[in-house]
């Protein structure tokens, strides 16, 4: 390397973009296209599958949002997410805390405990989980799939956590304690704020399997009142399958909200992913 | 009652603080997975057990037809699922990796590019390739027609020798995004000393990746590896989305999920037969084997190439 001339430099450097460049386009050009091809009616699709569309008219979308009651579904994806990230941190950030800030009998087993479910995929429990559900009532509602998602995200949460708890001075808890805080106050009030980023790795790296998740819905949600977008949408693309302008717009639809979030916090995103997944 | 109130004083708030988490995890994750291990010696009418069957239900999925024909066949396609992605995250997903970790201008933007289509549900990306592949209206096709390649174009999700692969590359699209974010990672922390320190011992760029980067990347590489093959022996929604649960054509493409499935629930897409929870259970509790045995040794593995920097 060192030896090269700055001619062969500058060709290794084009080498290098045209790569990635390339690559970039194999894996951004599908999603370009998808949204493209969604303001086309469909005759037009197959006319002209390339080019702009002719007009950019939002009555397909419009069309999908009554026909496939996206609404509903929009409003149920967000309430179980939004309840699963609540009810993980709730009860994770306490238990990490009390794993990695005392030492107490139970410790290391219960640690263990946690721990042992990092690598299983719950849904190799599924046949227990679901006559569970069956059993307390819970099929066909949120609470079936909010427990699931946060009991899936229990062990790396509480791992990530621990790490984060861990790594706070000792001195602040004597502080708190001295000025008389209780140990639920000094969780509360002290410790907690100051793990926020970990927070925020925990919810990144759970809420866009969550969001994203079809397989538990499949199975536990029958009725439209409390289906998510993935189910509900892959029932609609299933009756609409020769309506290509009405699947394309759903696709988009049903992608529009996390793509938004990721463009708009790309980096956040990266980072948390990969800390839970090195960190794990 | 003084004991047990100065036990609470003392202890309480552990308590507190480990009670909600043990009781959702246990009761939701911890026991169906141990409890699914039982529910595969017994015998199942529809959701009711019977009676006490031992092994009976393994013998069934392995040896006799057609549960052992569809067995083998579905570990074969999971294991052709597992040794294609992670050729293709080895090879090309590292190798972008080493190249992204130069920081040019302008990498920041590939970075997010490659994982964009990682934040897509797979039902939106199944749909998306089932539309861009059909041969006759997809996209995929009438670019390829309109290149003077024609010929090429085949039904490749409807043919028995084409559509697993062609799975596994849809698959491929939408997960290498993560891999490369976690070798990204890993080649950057490796300290620029060590790069240094080759370069003036007179190492080519080749020799500096196979000595240097190589190695202090094998725990990464292992622990990504072990990830992608139990996520792989899991995969179900692909195949569901855009071949249906039975995994056509004639069970090319099923999978041990899809096959537990349609063994548990039955299959919507065609009918099929009600659930049988025993045999069901006994796919499930194989698979359970397969990937707890596969990331045990290959966590042993990683940790023994561990370095400390």
């Amino acid at each position: 390397m060192a030896a090269s001339s700055p001619a062969s430099r500058l060709a290794a450097r084009v080498a290098i973009y045209l790569v990635l460049g390339t690559l970039a386009v194999v894996f951004l050009y599908p999603v370009a296209l998808m949204i493209l091809t969604a303001f086309k009616p469909t005759p037009e699709i197959f006319r002209n599958p390339f080019g702009l569309p002719e007009s950019w008219g939002l009555d397909s979308f419009q069309e999908v949002w009554r026909r496939a009651k996206f609404g509903l579904y929009l409003r149920n994806s967000l309430l179980i997410t939004g309840a699963s990230a609540l009810l993980l941190l709730a009860t994770a950030a306490p238990a990490a805390y009390a794993l990695a800030r005392y030492s107490f009998r139970l410790r290391g087993v219960l640690f263990l405990f946690f721990l042992a479910g990092i690598m299983i995929p719950i849904r190799l429990g599924i046949l227990p989980l679901y006559l569970l559900m069956r059993d307390l009532n819970l099929l066909d509602t949120p609470f079936s799939l909010i427990l699931t998602y946060t009991a899936s995200g229990m062990p790396m949460s509480v791992f990530l956590l621990s790490v984060f708890f861990r790594n706070l001075p000792r001195e602040l808890e004597d502080a708190a304690r001295i000025d008389g805080c209780t140990e639920t106050q000094t969780f509360w009030r002290i410790m907690l704020p100051l793990v926020r980023p970990g927070l925020a790795t925990v919810v990144i790296v759970n809420v866009v399997p969550w969001w994203n998740d079809f397989f538990f819905p499949l199975l536990f949600i029958q009725t439209d009142t409390w289906k998510t977008i993935p189910l509900g949408m892959q029932i609609f693309f299933g009756q609409h399958l020769v309506n290509w302008s009405l699947v394309f717009s759903g696709m988009v639809l049903a992608s529009l909200p996390l793509l938004v979030i990721y463009l708009l916090m790309s980096r956040q995103f990266i980072a948390g992913l990969t800390a839970g997944a090195v960190k794990g | 009652m003084r004991d047990v109130r100065s036990w609470w004083g003392k202890h309480g708030h552990l308590v507190l603080f480990l009670t909600p988490a043990l009781v959702i995890y246990g009761m939701f994750m911890a026991y169906p997975l141990v409890s699914s291990l039982t529910y595969s010696v017994y015998e199942w009418d529809g959701y009711l057990r019977r009676g006490f069957n031992g092994l009976d239900n393994f013998v069934t999925v392995l040896t006799r037809w057609p549960y052992n024909e569809r067995f083998w066949g579905a570990i074969s396609h999971n294991a052709l699922f597992f040794v294609l992605t992670f050729a293709i995250q080895t090879t090309l997903g590292l190798f972008v990796a080493v190249l992204l970790a130069r920081k040019w201008r302008g990498f920041a933007f590939f970075q997010a590019a490659y994982f964009l289509p990682h934040t897509l549900s797979l039902v939106v990306v199944g749909f998306l390739w089932r539309m861009l592949l059909n041969p006759t209206w997809g996209a995929v096709g009438q670019g390829l027609r309109r290149v003077g390649l024609g010929d090429w174009v085949q039904p490749w999700l409807g043919q028995s020798d084409t559509a697993l692969v062609t799975i596994i590359l849809v698959n491929a699209w939408a997960w290498l995004g993560f891999p490369i974010l976690v070798y990204l990672a890993a080649v950057q922390a490796i300290p620029r000393e060590f790069h240094e320190a080759a370069v003036v011992d007179g190492a080519s760029p080749w020799q500096d990746f196979r000595h240097v980067t190589l190695p202090l990347l094998l725990p990464t590489i292992g622990m990504v590896t072990i990830l992608t093959f139990i996520w792989d022996f899991n995969a179900f929604e692909l195949v569901f989305v855009m071949q249906g649960a039975s995994g056509s054509p004639s069970y090319a493409t099923d999978l041990l999920a899809t096959f537990f499935y349609r063994t548990a629930f039955g299959d919507p897409t065609t009918g099929g037969e009600p659930g049988q929870i025993g045999i069901a259970a006994a796919i499930g509790v194989l698979m359970l084997i397969i990937i707890g045995v596969v990331s045990a040794f290959g966590v042993r593995f990683t940790q023994r190439s561990q370095t400390e920097y």
